[in-house]
């Protein structure tokens, strides 16, 4: 993805620094809201985890139709990278809820769609993980890996949609100006908008930092891989 | 797909080969028809498929009256569940044998080699899955009825199980047939397949306990309207990504 090491360096420190001014705003900037208190805060982490998981679900999704169409082993170095970060984000994007809903709905979890459905997306996602270690030929996995990835993202759109088909307790507070409070919804003012957009941006960042990290590391396992198989001939 | 040019040459397997066929678009039904048929008379004769998936329906129907220590009304409650739950696990079992079959024996290959469209093999096995899920099915509801005691067999609900299985069966040989080339392969299906066929489920399961508890169609409809849309979706994207999962 990224070429020279000095242009991930730069990307990497640009990354800290964002994350650092982002974890400031939350704590600092935005103000406190008034019915839940303190542990509103986690709401821009928590969106923010949760975009990236759904973001990084769709890369692997389309570089699964451009691996399918050009046979490239770079596209699935993505796709699988892609993964790889995106299950870690959307665990994050669980856990911090569980925080969030703890105080707010009284409980850690509850056998909610949206909750339900954002559960099962992750569990395809390590199937997806298991049948890329399940398969040997490397061309057959890439190819595998990519339709799964495909037919997987798929079920994804329910996930997002499903908080506005089904009855669900989930908040929805971005585009609704308000909503329900008593589901835990609050119409959002300016600082809080700011710092959330920030905190989108962050973690869009981080996950393309991660990306580039990840795909360099597949890179150079592979080279190495040419390498050994090089002096064992030789 | 472009099966016009390849299409053109197949001898329908129960046509003369010397007969030209008719069109691009019969020649590829008469492939679909010649894989589907094939499969329906290795079943009928050794029958350990159906008869595997029957029993295990039946256990599965059996054990869950002792899990959930169904009274009447608890049995109301989880019927329409229970029915789905038998159905995707005796599904899964099926769609593993049907295709694990064809690699054991090299039939795979064999199906491979011949000058058709590959999707007309997929069209045939999903088909033939499918019908197989169905049999099942027929036999499964007037054992509800008596069991269960619940008013099974109405057109609705024999809709929403047609439906139903269809995409298990349209999803579930796509992932199949790229569940047998993995080491674990027994285990890999339902894994891969549960969680991707999850919308499916949730359609099937929420309509037909519509059914059952005769709520009015505009609440049962929105299922309904899933239902279709998913099997439409899953057929599509299985049609197409078919030919990748074969390709060598």
């Amino acid at each position: 993805m990224i070429k020279s090491d000095r242009a991930l360096h730069i990307l990497n420190m640009a990354t800290a620094a964002l994350l650092i001014v982002a974890t400031g705003l939350v704590f600092l900037y935005a103000p406190t809201e008034r019915t839940m208190g303190a542990v509103q805060r986690v709401f821009y982490f928590h969106v923010s985890a949760a975009w990236v998981g759904l973001a990084a679900f769709m890369v692997t999704f389309v570089v699964g139709i451009i691996y399918l169409r050009t046979g490239n082993p770079r596209w699935d170095r993505i796709g699988h990278s892609s993964v790889e970060i995106g299950l870690v984000f959307t665990i994050m994007g669980a856990a911090s809820g569980s925080i969030w809903a703890r105080p707010a709905w009284n409980t850690w979890w509850t056998w909610d769609p949206r909750l339900t459905t954002y559960t099962i997306m992750a569990l395809i996602y390590v199937a997806y993980l298991m049948l890329r270690q399940g398969i040997d030929d490397p061309n057959r996995r890439a190819r595998f890996a990519a339709i799964y990835g495909i037919v997987g993202f798929i079920s994804v759109p329910i996930t997002f949609f499903s908080i506005r088909i089904w009855r669900t307790i989930h908040p929805v507070v971005v585009g609704t100006g308000g909503g329900d409070a008593a589901q835990g919804s609050f119409a959002m003012t300016d600082p809080m908008r700011t710092t959330l957009l920030f905190s989108v941006f962050t973690f869009t960042v981080v996950y393309v930092c991660l990306l580039a990290n990840r795909v360099r590391l597949e890179e150079l396992a592979e080279r190495v891989e040419h390498l050994k198989a090089r002096l064992l001939s030789a | 797909m472009t099966q016009s040019s390849r299409g053109e040459r197949l001898p329908a397997a129960n046509s003369s080969p010397a007969a030209p066929a008719r069109s691009a678009a019969g020649a590829y039904w008469r492939a679909v028809s010649a894989v589907l048929w094939k499969d329906l008379a290795a079943e009928f004769r050794s029958k350990e498929l159906l008869s595997a998936m029957l029993v295990f329906s039946l256990l599965v129907v059996l054990i869950f009256n002792f899990a959930l220590q169904l009274d009447r009304a608890a049995r109301e409650n989880v019927a329409a569940g229970v029915l789905w739950v038998t159905a995707v696990f005796s599904g899964t079992l099926g769609l593993n044998r049907s295709l694990s079959q064809e690699k054991d024996r090299g039939s795979l290959d064999g199906l491979l080699l011949t000058p058709v469209d590959r999707s007309a093999i997929y069209v045939g096995k999903a088909l033939g899955n499918w019908l197989f899920m169905l049999l099942v099915q027929a036999v499964i509801l007037p054992v509800f009825v008596v069991l269960y005691n619940q008013p099974m067999l109405q057109p609705l609900l024999l809709v929403f199980v047609v439906l139903g299985t269809l995409g298990y069966a349209s999803v579930g040989t796509l992932l199949a047939s790229m569940a047998v080339h993995s080491r674990a392969r027994d285990v890999m299906l339902p894994i891969l397949l549960l969680p991707v066929a999850v919308p499916v489920l949730v359609a099937a399961v929420q309509g037909s306990a519509g059914v059952l508890e005769q709520r009015a169609w505009d609440e049962i409809s929105q299922w309904f309207n899933l239902l279709i849309g998913y099997d439409v979706i899953f057929l599509a994207v299985a049609y197409m990504a078919f030919d990748y999962v074969v390709e060598e």
